[in-house]
């Protein structure tokens, strides 16, 4: 069937505030899939409350709605738009599906003659409702865990004579996992089930045998209304049963599956699809497979939507399964598009990969002191990190590079535990560091059969592990001088880093750099191209790896490089790396914006990044994409390669910034703001030796690196006082002290966890307000973006207050000093580029708390408020195509927008919820008000110092 | 556990490009073959042993191989039939429960030479572009000048008759005898799981060696006949082609299977040519044009048959096409009981898809009852 051409005009529903378990991946497929309609001629309509967001950009959509997600919503929009023929629900996670839901349960959908397309309301109905899935599959013969359902404490026992242990137990109708736990032994039963049994509003709980050790796959499906089924990507988790997917560690394609056995699964997969119901679009089905010689499949759950899963599948083997699924659900058959990648083979087809990528997810209990760091059934990691390479062992070193977390890969740089009863611990007992400790295990000479008998992970990886330190060892026995080439490119080819193989040779990184670029051995890039090189693909997704040789008949000969560098003139974004508490999505729409504005102005445009939710790692947004660990040896090698004019640091967040003072000292130009300007307004002591020579006001500080100078500090800058590293995230380790006891405390701790840090301490100003402002200079003239004013006082970390734009209670002396010091700050620091002040309010005098010359959190926000392109803008500016003078700012906003920081605490049962000077949220919403009478903003202003409750 | 070093070696093509790797074990060795690529990413040990590939150095793009081992009932003839394989990752340790042995004691028990470490994906995209060519893989590695003349005497797969090579030497039964159906098969490179897919419909097969006549296989009084995969060219088959022939005279149940299928198009007159670097995967695109839907099938040829002719051909109906290149994927006689596919509906390697094409085979038998 050719495309539905009743289709005119298409809502599609985004996934809101992001929260852990459903992050930015849903900004990618919601993106992605507004281009696919648009392509289309399709009228697209997007709601969604998420300001950070790329697909809320006035470019995306035909009309964007920044409204809460809720029905009300829904009915303003639908009226405002009687010409809507259909939504999209499946493009928006969870949260699009249930607004669906609800909407459709109060007949909105009727109303107001809206088709569903994409997915139906009884094949999300069956897949949510466990015990109705449960019978579904049993009718069609698909194998699923023993499962029963307890309506009392009895009724459980029952259950679990008959099953045995473990078990899991699921509360029904709860949130997040909540009251969902294993039990092991029978001892710990009586409680587990009674707990569960009081956490359920229906005092109802599922029992299901736990299949703990079983071997976890997903594959990610598309169907079209033709009734063809596609399996775009198959991933094992590396993880087995018993870890939450979204903290597994994952591994595309499958590494341990026979095609028997995969054939099966795939047989299952499609048979369970066509079974749910009669829809075109995506779906993800999650098996466990037993891990003897039976290899039994079971089914463990769909879902009939795009996923986090689906995006991973998508940037794992090129194939765009949001873009596909979108035009599937407009009518169009797989057979009647094209391979995207190849543009000229089908898109009915499966793809087949040439390489191995590895997801490892990003945790951040660190922000959630007191948090259980177990790794079980419910998700508690923030982001995550793919790496590509030729080989597993390649794929893993380089998600391991890519976490940011301070280590080099896997072992060879000095952070190896080496306490053999901590290793056991962790083994047991998986947490963020799992992928590290499986190393540590094998260098501690664990045997294998321990290590698997413990985390039951398939021996094929722990081999895998095992070669690698074998090579660790081997090359631990030469010296940079006696090192053969042959060894070291097995190295490089295994995803060590020169740092680490320096470590091995007691040499230095750049000697090993030096050595490898003697003996030739170079970085190559080979393409994602879905096909495994059948067909000539004609999108440059790069990856890059290590290869042998080749030798042409006459005689030259080199390893293969796909990445051929034009003559045009090319920058380099850095993106912004996993996400995390601190450094989310709002750094991926900086940086998406700074390539489009750069192509804008005639540059090739070239993305680094290796986080796969995003925006900026689809193919379709850079002129090149290299899918590269953001740190600095993939960095430099890719810039000799395609030799930039630049580099923008300044979008990126931290993680780009902090390889600006490498980039300089490598003679390589930072475009905008320079190194010795960003370094400047990170070192406390110059930046208020700035501030006092431009007469602005700042509180108090001194620096410590001792505890003993803390305490020092303390006589003379009274307390309350704030103490914080330098060169941190999102307020990381900040915490305001009020006497000496606990002043030493923090410093120590501080101390241990980043020695040689310079701590800053400054006079707290209690009861103080704090307002932000962002702006935009271009070295002579300065352009303020917004200003925004917290609702809660001073002291609680600027990503987590509620704020409003412009603000709503600074007077006019407040507010012209913000813009003087805005300007004259800006203008001494030299500024191309982007800015953001904090300052704290004080009996009318405005103190400068920090400066930072790059994009901050707020811009994506105050960009959407007032509806400008404001890093679009920036980045001309850096680029030196534009002066502020060429723009005509014209912001547009009626009263106040709000931002509201949205928490994931319900993951952390047993965190205190206290908020304070380090952030701790994972997400945000935009809110307009008419007027400060607003009831919203009124309910916020009257809590705004009941943050402790929060 | 200590670290292996392995041993150099490289692998030469006719038109005189090495590219380097290593040798898997350490075996010492030479093989030569016509190099082609494998696009799977399971199923290593159905593929070596499917007679299709016989006389063929395999390529597998598959970033890793061997991981899950071999297994004795995974097999799809009763030995190796490619003539060398060369892989980027070799796994010398595999984890199966189900697997007997590893994949480095199965290609040593068939004494088989492989190279790993290989830039497969240059070397894929080298006959991307330049086409399928002979090559020879070895370890001797300083001897580059002797492996040429050697290779230069290499005959070329185009006209190649290869399908006694692989064919059995004697008739055999294969399945239940008092099944209901009795299907008198053509061996010119079967696979064993065309045999387990026909037999598990209630079928009973004879098996018959590649140059057996249409009396040999009438004589045991078949209700239908298959003709099978296999290698090289079919152009020079004449005794195959001059069954199908009598076969389709007759108007007997008849149903081919990729070279097979290139012999039923020859019988019909149409002809086939060798394609630039073939198909062969289990992820390639086929649309059934009769009934509009795409499978995904596993597919393993080098020549094709002539799309025009076969389009134009009155008695012929051009069933099936290949979605990425629009090759002929399947044929159907409009007047005979006769029918064919391009592709492997027994998958082992690949896709369930296209299994109904066994179902359809016994339809025809049971019509023409």
């Amino acid at each position: 069937m050719p495309k539905n051409s009743k289709l005119k005009s298409i809502l599609i529903i985004g996934s809101g505030p992001i929260v852990i378990g459903q992050a930015c991946e849903f900004d990618y497929s919601g993106s992605q899939a507004l281009r696919s309609l648009r392509e289309d001629g399709i009228e697209t309509i997007l709601i969604n409350s998420n300001p950070a967001t790329i697909m809320t950009d006035p470019s995306m959509a035909d009309h964007v709605y920044l409204l809460p997600l809720n029905t009300k919503s829904l009915i303003k929009i639908l009226k405002e738009h009687p010409q809507i023929d259909a939504v999209l629900p499946t493009m928006g996670g969870q949260t699009a599906l249930n607004l669906c839901i609800e909407a459709d349960e109060k007949g909105i959908w009727e109303d107001f003659g809206v088709e569903i397309i994409g997915v139906d309301i009884d094949a999300i109905n069956i897949t949510e409702d466990r015990e109705q899935f449960r019978e579904l599959m049993l009718k069609i013969g698909i194998p699923m865990a023993p499962q029963a359902t307890a309506t009392s404490y009895l009724k459980g026992k029952e259950i679990a004579q008959e099953f045995g242990f473990p078990l899991v137990i699921r509360a029904s109708y709860t949130l997040g996992g909540a009251g969902a736990s294993f039990v092991h032994k029978e001892e710990d039963f009586d409680e587990l089930l009674t707990r569960g049994l009081e956490i359920s509003p229906i005092h109802e709980v599922m029992i299901d045998k736990a299949l703990i050790g079983w071997k976890e796959y997903e594959l990610e499906l598309l169907r079209d209304a033709n009734d063809n089924v596609v399996i775009i990507c198959s991933i094992e988790n590396m993880d087995p049963m018993g870890i939450h997917t979204g903290d597994s560690i994952t591994v595309a394609p499958a590494m341990t599956l026979s095609d028997r056995t995969y054939q099966r699964m795939r047989d299952m997969a499609i048979h369970m699809m066509r079974s749910i119901g009669d829809f075109a679009g995506g779906c993800n089905v999650q098996f466990a497979v037993s891990p003897d010689e039976k290899e039994d499949i079971i089914a463990i759950e769909i879902n009939p939507r795009v996923s986090r899963s689906s995006a991973l599948a998508s940037k794992a083997t090129g194939y765009p399964i949001a873009k596909i699924a979108a035009k599937l659900a407009i009518g169009y058959n797989l057979d009647e598009l094209s391979n995207q990648i190849t543009k000229s083979t089908s898109a009915l087809f499966e793809p087949t990969l040439d390489y191995v990528i590895v997801k490892i997810p990003r945790w951040n209990f660190d922000k959630f002191e007191g948090s259980d760091r177990t790794l079980g059934l419910q998700m508690k990691s923030v982001g995550e990190v793919m790496g590509i390479g030729r080989s597993f062992q390649e794929a893993l070193h380089k998600a391991t590079q890519s976490l940011e977390i301070k280590r080099n890969g896997l072992g060879a740089d000095g952070k190896e535990n080496k306490n053999y009863d901590q290793i056991i611990e962790k083994l047991t007992y998986a947490s963020w560091d799992r992928v590290f400790i499986i190393y540590d295990a094998i260098a501690k000479g664990i045997p294998l059969s321990r290590i698997h008998e413990i985390t039951k992970i398939d021996m094929w990886f722990l081999k895998q592990y095992e070669e690698l330190y074998l090579l660790q060892n081997e090359i631990s026995t030469y010296t940079i001088d006696s090192i053969e080439k042959e060894l070291l490119l097995e190295a490089k080819q295994k995803g060590y880093g020169d740092r680490q193989i320096a470590h091995m040779l007691g040499c230095l990184e750049s000697q090993v750099y030096n050595k490898r670029e003697a003996l030739g051995i170079n970085r190559v890039y080979k393409l994602v191209d879905t096909c495994a090189a059948e067909f000539k693909a004609q999108t440059p997704y790069y990856y890059s790896t290590f290869e042998s040789d080749m030798e042409t008949a006459d005689g030259k000969r080199y390893a293969d490089n796909e990445s051929v560098v034009s003559d045009k003139k090319k920058v380099i974004v850095l993106g912004s790396g996993p996400n995390r508490i601190g450094q989310g999505i709002e750094f991926d729409y900086c940086c998406v914006h700074g390539v489009l504005a750069a192509a804008e102005v005639g540059y090739e445009t070239i993305m680094i990044n290796c986080n796969p939710e995003t925006v900026s790692t689809d193919f379709d947004t850079a002129d090149k994409l290299y899918f590269e660990p953001v740190f600095w040896e993939h960095i430099y090698d890719i810039i000799k390669h395609e030799k930039p004019e630049g580099v923008i640091v300044q979008l990126g967040g931290q993680t780009a910034l902090k390889l600006a003072e490498k980039l300089s000292r490598y003679g390589i130009k930072i475009l905008g703001t320079s190194f010795e300007a960003l370094d400047l307004a990170e070192d406390r002591g110059l930046f208020s030796n700035l501030l006092k020579e431009n007469n602005i006001p700042y509180p108090k500080f001194d620096i410590a690196t001792t505890a003993d100078e803390a305490l020092a500090i303390a006589d003379v800058l009274d307390f309350p006082i704030l103490v914080r590293p330098s060169y941190v995230l999102g307020g990381q380790g900040m915490k305001i002290v009020i006497n000496k006891a606990e002043l030493e405390k923090h410093v120590v701790d501080l101390l241990s966890k980043m020695p040689d840090n310079k701590l800053l301490l400054d006079h707290y100003l209690d009861g103080a307000i704090e307002a932000e402002a962002d702006a935009i200079c271009d070295g002579e003239d300065v352009y303020i973006i917004g200003i925004m004013e917290h609702i809660e006082p001073c002291g609680i970390h600027s990503g987590d207050s509620n704020s409003t734009l412009p603000p709503f209670n600074l007077g006019d002396l407040v507010m012209q000093q913000i813009k003087d010091h805005t300007k004259k700050i800006a203008l001494a620091l030299n500024t191309v580029g982007l800015i953001n002040i904090q300052f704290a309010i004080k009996d009318d005098t405005v103190f400068i708390i920090e400066a930072n010359p790059r994009a901050s959190r707020t811009v994506p926000f105050i960009a959407k408020a007032y509806g400008e392109p404001y890093v679009n803008y920036a980045t001309k500016v850096m680029l030196g195509d534009k002066k502020l003078k060429d723009f005509n700012f014209n912001p547009k906003l009626e009263g106040y927008a709000i931002k509201q920081p949205v928490f994931s605490f319900n993951k952390f049962p047993n965190v205190n919820k206290k908020l304070g000077p380090e952030m701790k949220s994972t997400g945000e919403s935009i809110l307009f008000i008419d007027s400060l009478k607003d009831d919203a903003f009124y309910d916020l202003y009257s809590r705004r110092k009941m943050y402790l409750s929060k | 556990m200590k670290y292996q070093k392995r041993q150099n070696a490289i692998i030469l093509l006719a038109d005189g490009t090495i590219f380097y790797g290593k040798a898997v074990g350490n075996k010492q060795g030479t093989s030569f073959g016509e190099v082609c690529f494998n696009t799977g990413m399971t199923g290593y040990q159905e593929i070596f042993t499917d007679p299709s590939y016989y006389g063929q150095l395999m390529v597998t793009t598959n970033a890793h191989i061997g991981n899950y081992g071999t297994n004795a009932d995974e097999i799809e003839s009763d030995s190796i039939k490619i003539a060398g394989l060369i892989c980027k990752n070799f796994s010398y340790d595999y984890s199966r429960d189900a697997a007997d042995s590893s994949l480095e004691t199965f290609l040593n028990d068939n004494n088989l030479l492989a190279i790993s470490d290989v830039d497969t994906r240059a070397l894929v995209s080298y006959i991307r572009d330049n086409g399928a060519m002979n090559a020879v893989i070895s370890t001797d590695v300083d001897n580059v000048d002797e492996l040429k003349k050697q290779l230069a005497e290499v005959p070329n797969m185009n006209g190649l008759e290869l399908a006694s090579k692989v064919s059995t030497d004697e008739p055999y039964y294969f399945g239940d005898e008092n099944a209901t159906y009795k299907v008198a098969a053509l061996d010119i490179g079967i696979k064993k799981n065309i045999l387990r897919n026909i037999a598990k419909r209630d079928v009973y097969i004879k098996v018959f060696p590649y140059n057996a006549t249409f009396e040999e296989l009438s004589n045991w009084n078949p209700d239908g006949y298959f003709l099978s995969n296999g290698p090289g060219d079919p152009e020079p088959l004449k005794e195959a082609q001059a069954l199908a022939k009598e076969i389709i005279k007759r108007d007997l149940p008849l149903f081919g299977i990729c070279l097979g299928h290139q012999v039923i198009a020859i019988a019909n007159g149409v002809s086939t040519y060798k394609m630039h670097h073939g198909h062969r995967g289990i992820n390639h695109p086929v649309k059934n044009l009769v009934t509009g839907k795409g499978e995904i099938t596993s597919q393993n040829h080098g020549f094709a048959v002539n799309r025009e002719e076969a389009e134009s051909h009155p008695d012929l109906e051009v069933t099936h096409m290949h979605l990425n290149d629009h090759t002929v994927a399947g044929l159907a006689m409009k007047s005979k009981n006769c029918f064919s596919v391009q592709y492997h509906p027994e998958a082992s390697p690949g896709p369930h898809d296209s299994s109904y094409l066994f179902d359809q085979f016994i339809e025809n038998i049971k019509k023409s009852k």
